[in-house]
Formats: C-alpha cells, structure tokens, sequence
C-alpha cells in the first residue's frame, strides 16, 4: 500500500510529468488560458492516461513481450492510445452526455499529448506492475492537472499587468512555468 | 530564389519550428542540458522527418483521406523504431542520455505537421528539402539552446571546460527551470528584434496547426472568440 502511494506522490509531485519531465508541453502552454479549459482537459487526461496505462500494461505483457516484439511498442501504444481514445469518446457520448460535453473538444487532442505515450513507455522501463502502472497513470494525470491549472491561474494574474512588450505572449508564460519549476524541485526532498 | 533552396530558407528562418512557431517543445526543453544531446536529438528528429516526409509525399496519392491521420502516425512511428535501433546500436551513450525521449520523437508536432501541412501535398523530392529545412532548423535551435544551458549550468561547451577555475556554474541552468529559463529568454530576445524592425507580430503561444492534435486546443479556442 505504501508503495503505491509513494508511486501516486512520487509521479504527481515529485517527478512533475510537465514541470520535471517536459511532457505534455504543447497542451500545458496552449489550453492554460483559461482555468475552466485547464480543468476540463486536466479530467480528460487523467481519464485517458489511466485507461491507457492499464491497457498499455496489458498488452505488453501479455502480447508484445511473450513472443518478443519488445521493438514494436512504440507503434503499437501509439496506435492503441489514438484508438483508446476514439472508443473513450465515443462511450462517453452514449452512456454520460454531461462528461462527453464538460471534455468536449479536449478528449480528441489527448492523443498527440506526449504525456500518455511517455507514461505508458516508462511503466514498461520501470518493470511496474499492473496495479503500479495504473497508479502511476493516475498520479501523473493528477500531476498535469495541478501544474496546469495553476498555471492557468498565474495567466489570469499576470494578463493585466505591464509586462516589456518583447515578454508578452510565450515568453512570460515560459517564465512563470520557470518559476513553478523551481517551486517544484522542492518536493524532490519529500520523504517518507 | 530555387524553389529546393527556398524550403531550406524556410525551415530553418522564416518557419523555424522551435523559436517561431514553438512546436516540438517537449523535447527542445527536456534534452537542451547539454550541447551534445541537442545535436543528437536535432538530427535523429531530422532523420525521421525526411524519412516520413519522403514515405508520406510518394503514398500521398494512395492514402485515403479518411483513414490519412493515422496512416501517418504508423509511418511516422516505424521511422522514430527503425532511428531508435540504430542509434541504440550504433551510439550507445546518446541513446542512454536521451533515454524516453527517442521513442517520443513519434508524438513531436513538428513531424505531424509537416506530413499533413507540405509532404501530403507536394511531391518527394520538395518534401525531402522541407523535412531537411525544417530538422536543421530544429537542430540550430536545439544546440544553441543546449550551449548556453552547459555553459551557464556546467561552465562548459561541447564537453570542454572553459570557466576559469574559482567561478562556479550557475547550476539551476541544467535542471528543468533553466530549461523554461533559457527558452523564454531565446523567444523575448526574437520578439524584441521583431519590435524593432516591425516585420511581424510577437511570438503566439503554440503555432496553430490542425494536423497537432495536442496543439490545436488554442485554435479551436480563437475561433470560438472570432465567432463570438
């Protein structure tokens, strides 16, 4: 049990999948406008990155590394995530429209965000478990969630203020994500 | 100006993918530690993009339209597998610095979107120069981050030692805030030379590019503002 709380802590805080890892940057930097979008997409990941850790686990260790095609997993996670998210998309518009319409345009994005891909690929590098893979999909999703929310928070602050014109736009955001980062590395002497 | 050298021209300047339509940041601020790691990334990724460009350009009258996203995604993704196990066979020390990042090279926008923006829709060779125009660009983009994060990280530059001994590196640089640091410093700088000249708007968040799932959130959303 602890274990696997250190697993949730350890991927949500301590190695930040956008803040330490640098995944899922794309999304972090383009949909934090607003905190209403960053929680909706914050759900969104937490929901796919959790389905595709388990089913990632699955097929890898019952399919890909039995027979030997440990080189094929990159084609297949991709190509399992994209399909996982069509068919998340698509049971959420049948069995619960107010999910499917609080996620909306952001399930379909989900599949290029690196995040999934890459927590689907270190699982397999770190000899998890399938229990321990699904918490550590878990924790990373609740990990992006608070690094973008609270950036999203940070833009709303800073959007009326008199920034140096050349700092507008990307670059101030790119600082304040600097700042979490630091404020970050603090968890790293967490222990237990 | 030829036509061939006018894709190089744009991929490396005019559309450099880093620094003016900030694509790709995910590894542009994860392998950037070292001036090395950038030059390898830069070139693997470069070496996937004219391999899926040029496989993309001559399939792109037999892909259907319906089924062209993922189509693209399993070829992009045998390139990024066929890269991966010749570096992992042939540089040993770049595959264990890169490490996840390699096989990350799948999900990088820039890739995507050069298949669905200009390889679907010119011929091989153009598609080539373009994969070539846009890697290099990335590349430059990649060491010059990489060199100045090792220099003010770890005082030096391709591995050589060049701060003089009793000046102690500024070590913050080669963690992860130095990598946000450092790549906000390099857009300001191009905003601030854009300022001066007046030839064109500041720097947007994330380029808008349909073909990146992941990045096309903001264009959905300044759609929406232009309707309402």
């Amino acid at each position: 049990m602890t274990n696997l709380i250190l697993i949730i802590v350890g991927s949500a805080l301590i190695h930040n999948v956008v803040l330490n890892q640098f995944l899922g940057i794309c999304s972090f930097l383009g949909v934090s406008k607003q905190i209403k979008a960053s929680l909706s997409l914050g759900g969104a990941v937490i929901f796919v990155i959790t389905i595709a850790s388990a089913v990632a686990h699955l097929l890898y260790t019952y399919l890909l590394a039995p027979y030997g095609m440990d080189y094929m997993k990159t084609i297949v996670f991709i190509l399992v995530i994209a399909a996982l998210v069509q068919i998340v998309e698509m049971f959420l518009k049948k069995t619960s429209p107010a999910i499917y319409t609080a996620l909306g345009i952001y399930l379909p994005l989900i599949t290029t965000n690196c995040a999934v891909l890459g927590v689907a690929l270190t699982n397999v590098q770190d000899g998890y478990s399938f229990i321990e893979s699904v918490f550590s999909g878990f924790g990373t999703g609740i990990g992006y969630t608070i690094a973008i929310v609270l950036l999203a928070s940070i833009r709303t602050r800073i959007r009326e203020e008199a920034i140096p014109e050349a700092f507008r736009g990307a670059p101030i955001v790119l600082i304040a994500a600097a700042l979490m980062s630091i404020a970050f590395m603090g968890f790293a002497d967490l222990s237990f | 100006m030829n036509k061939y050298v006018e894709r190089l021209y744009n991929g490396i300047i005019r559309e450099n993918p880093t620094l003016i339509l900030m694509l790709g940041m995910c590894p542009t601020l994860a392998v950037s530690t070292r001036a090395m790691n950038g030059i390898g990334m830069g070139l693997s990724t470069t070496a996937v993009l004219i391999l899926s460009n040029l496989v993309i350009s001559l399939l792109r009258k037999h892909i259907p339209d319906q089924v062209r996203l993922p189509s693209y995604i399993v070829i992009v993704a045998s390139m990024v597998t066929v890269t991966e196990l010749l570096i992992e066979a042939y540089l040993p020390s770049l595959y264990e610095a890169l490490g996840i990042y390699i096989p990350l090279i799948v999900v990088n926008c820039i890739i995507l979107g050069r298949a669905e923006a200009y390889a679907s829709k010119n011929p091989p060779v153009l598609s080539v120069m373009d994969g070539l125009g846009m890697g290099i660009g990335f590349t430059i983009a990649l060491t010059l981050a990489g060199m100045v994060r090792e220099l003010l990280g770890n005082g030096s530059i391709f591995g050589y030692s060049i701060l003089p001994s009793g000046v102690d590196p500024i070590g913050i640089f080669v963690q992860p805030p130095g990598a946000f640091l450092v790549i906000a410093l390099f857009i300001a700088i191009l905003n601030g030379f854009h300022i001066r000249t007046r030839q064109r708007h500041l720097v947007e968040s994330t380029g808008c590019d349909r073909a990146c799932g992941a990045c096309a959130a903001p264009c959905e959303e300044k759609k929406g503002e232009k309707d309402a």
